[in-house]
């Protein structure tokens, strides 16, 4: 890598570029799934998927297969993702980030505050849609007398759906469509010095430190 | 099987339900006040329905199971209750789908056409588009779906549809010793009902009321009961109605979320049209 036009940095690992693959594709078929026994209007998913029979049978053992690598990608990037006085300042400053005025946004370290929040956010709704997931699973096994339990799972299975549903279309639409070499980066593992420069200065400038 | 030309409702299908001809609503009539505990109904939903047999559960009473079961739609419930006088009562009931007019077990339903309504009131599960996602056990109100674990579908019972579409009674109906249960349009079942009530109260028993708890907008099942101010003796709900989470989720909740999904797409597109990508470092 030294030897090509500039020189490359690492920004993921190949085992966290195949956790997060993972944790996507799994999240997708959960969603499609999920919409499709959420709205009669996506339904025809279901179909697609093979039948609604089956999608119902799959969707919570992808579900259990979500949450594993979820923990699994908590492990690796907890560390990295923990909130720091640098992103309260970053956080002051989102609106020149959104408007791409990225001169007037202060220098972040591995992950920026919008990646950290995203990531906490899909964790705790992801406990949720676990915790009112298993009791939709299994609710021939709650009594008749605490029923409000499966009422509950209903309305939390839902809402947390959603906001995960939030997380994901920015989520997405910032990787593919808003900031260029995120895509190439999250699936190939690496990106240029001007590109860890201009987006991660605190991290980068620590890895140069390193030897 | 379904009659097309008699669906009312269709579960998880926006469109219109394709049901255009009238029939009378025909309701089931439940005496608890004459009801002997013979079980005679519960063998013959057994017998007409093919119902495997189901090992029946002791538990130091007549009752033949605690609870309803996916091949066991059937099931009087034996309930002892000790009035002021020290007397003891046994309080016979019916437990079964009680074909709500307004149910909740389809309107929690995912699947389309997996539950259906006829004009004529009966509401059916139609097993082979059921899912097995267990919905209906949450949106019902009386507890009376059950999930076949081998074949991951949900039973209950079919008000006989199979003989009362084509003009014959229920089999539990016919199989009565008493005339305890009676079948019938809905107006002349609450007609007999209400007679029923006058002979109780003329008889002592000032509460007797016919339960057709509106909270569900009636049911196709209607019970006569001695102590119609208190239902709870008999296992049934004082003011059931569609749970209010279940309305939630498949009322507001699911025009918000679809109208946040929408405005989350909506959203990005705008910002891709106003500011689009970021400057473009070389990254490659
Ligand atoms: C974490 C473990 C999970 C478990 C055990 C689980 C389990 C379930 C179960 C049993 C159902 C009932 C119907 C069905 O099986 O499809 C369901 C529905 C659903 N699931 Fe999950 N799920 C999980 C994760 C997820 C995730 C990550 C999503 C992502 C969006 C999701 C979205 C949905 C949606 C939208 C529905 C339909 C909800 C509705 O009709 O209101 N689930 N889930
Ligand atoms: S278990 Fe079957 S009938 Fe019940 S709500 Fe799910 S799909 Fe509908
Ligand atoms: S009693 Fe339950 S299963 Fe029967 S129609 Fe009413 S809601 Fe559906």
């Amino acid at each position: 890598m030294s030897n090509s036009r500039e020189r490359r940095i690492v920004r993921y690992e190949f085992g966290e570029r195949l956790v997060h693959s993972f944790t996507a594709l799994s999240y997708v078929y959960l969603l499609l799934t999920g919409l499709a026994f959420w709205t009669p209007a996506m339904y025809w998913i279901a179909i697609v998927l093979g039948g609604g029979y089956l999608s119902r049978l799959l969707h919570p053992w992808a579900g259990l297969f979500f949450v594993g690598l979820l923990g699994w990608m908590y492990v690796m990037w907890r560390a990295d993702m923990r909130i720091t006085p640098e992103d309260r300042t970053w956080r002051k400053a989102i609106g020149h980030y959104i408007r791409n005025e990225d001169a007037q946004v202060p220098p972040v370290w591995r992950f920026n505050d919008g990646q950290k929040v995203l990531f906490w956010a899909m964790t705790a709704a992801s406990l949720g849609l676990l915790l009112s997931g298993l009791v939709l699973w299994y609710v021939t096994l709650v009594p008749w007398n605490l029923r409000w339990v499966r009422y509950g799972a209903v309305l939390i299975h839902a809402i947390s759906a959603l906001v995960t549903i939030a997380g994901f279309i920015i989520h997405v639409y910032m990787g593919v469509f808003v900031v260029p070499g995120g895509l190439h980066a999250i699936i190939h593992g690496d990106v240029s010095e001007e590109w860890a420069k201009a987006h991660h200065l605190l991290w980068y400038r620590n890895l140069r430190k390193q030897p | 099987m379904a009659n097309t030309l008699e669906l009312l409702r269709v579960s998880a299908s926006s469109p219109p339900a394709p049901g255009v001809r009238k029939t009378a609503v025909v309701t089931k009539l439940v005496d608890t006040s004459t009801c002997i505990g013979c079980k005679a109904c519960e063998v013959a939903c057994q017998e007409w329905n093919d119902l495997p047999p189901e090992t029946t559960v002791q538990s130091g009473t007549y009752q033949t199971l605690p609870d309803l079961a996916p091949g066991f739609w059937n099931l009087i419930k034996f309930n002892e209750h000790e009035d002021e006088h020290g007397r003891l009562h046994w309080l016979m009931r019916k437990d079964q789908c009680m074909h709500c007019a307004e149910p909740g077990c389809l309107t929690a339903c995912p699947a389309p056409g997996a539950i259906v309504q006829y004009t004529n009131g009966i509401v059916d599960f139609q097993q082979d588009q059921c899912i097995g996602c267990g919905y209906c056990m949450t949106g019902c109100p009386f507890n009376v779906p059950k999930l076949n674990p081998q074949t991951k579908r949900v039973y209950k019972c079919t008000l006989c549809v199979d003989r009362t579409s084509v003009g014959l009674q229920p089999a539990c109906v016919k199989a009565c010793p008493t005339g305890c249960l009676q079948f019938g349009t809905k107006d002349t079942m609450l007609e007999m009902a209400n007679r029923r009530v006058e002979r109780l109260k003329a008889d002592g028993f000032a509460q007797a009321a016919v339960y057709d708890p509106p909270g569900v907008g009636g049911t196709g099942v209607v019970t006569v009961l001695a102590y119609g101010d208190r239902p709870e003796l008999y296992g049934l709900p004082r003011n059931p109605t569609i749970p209010l989470a279940v309305k939630l989720w498949k009322g507001p909740l699911k025009w918000l979320g679809n109208a946040a999904m929408f405005a989350g797409l909506l959203a990005a597109a705008v910002h891709f049209v106003r500011f689009g990508r970021k400057a473009d470092v070389t990254w490659k």
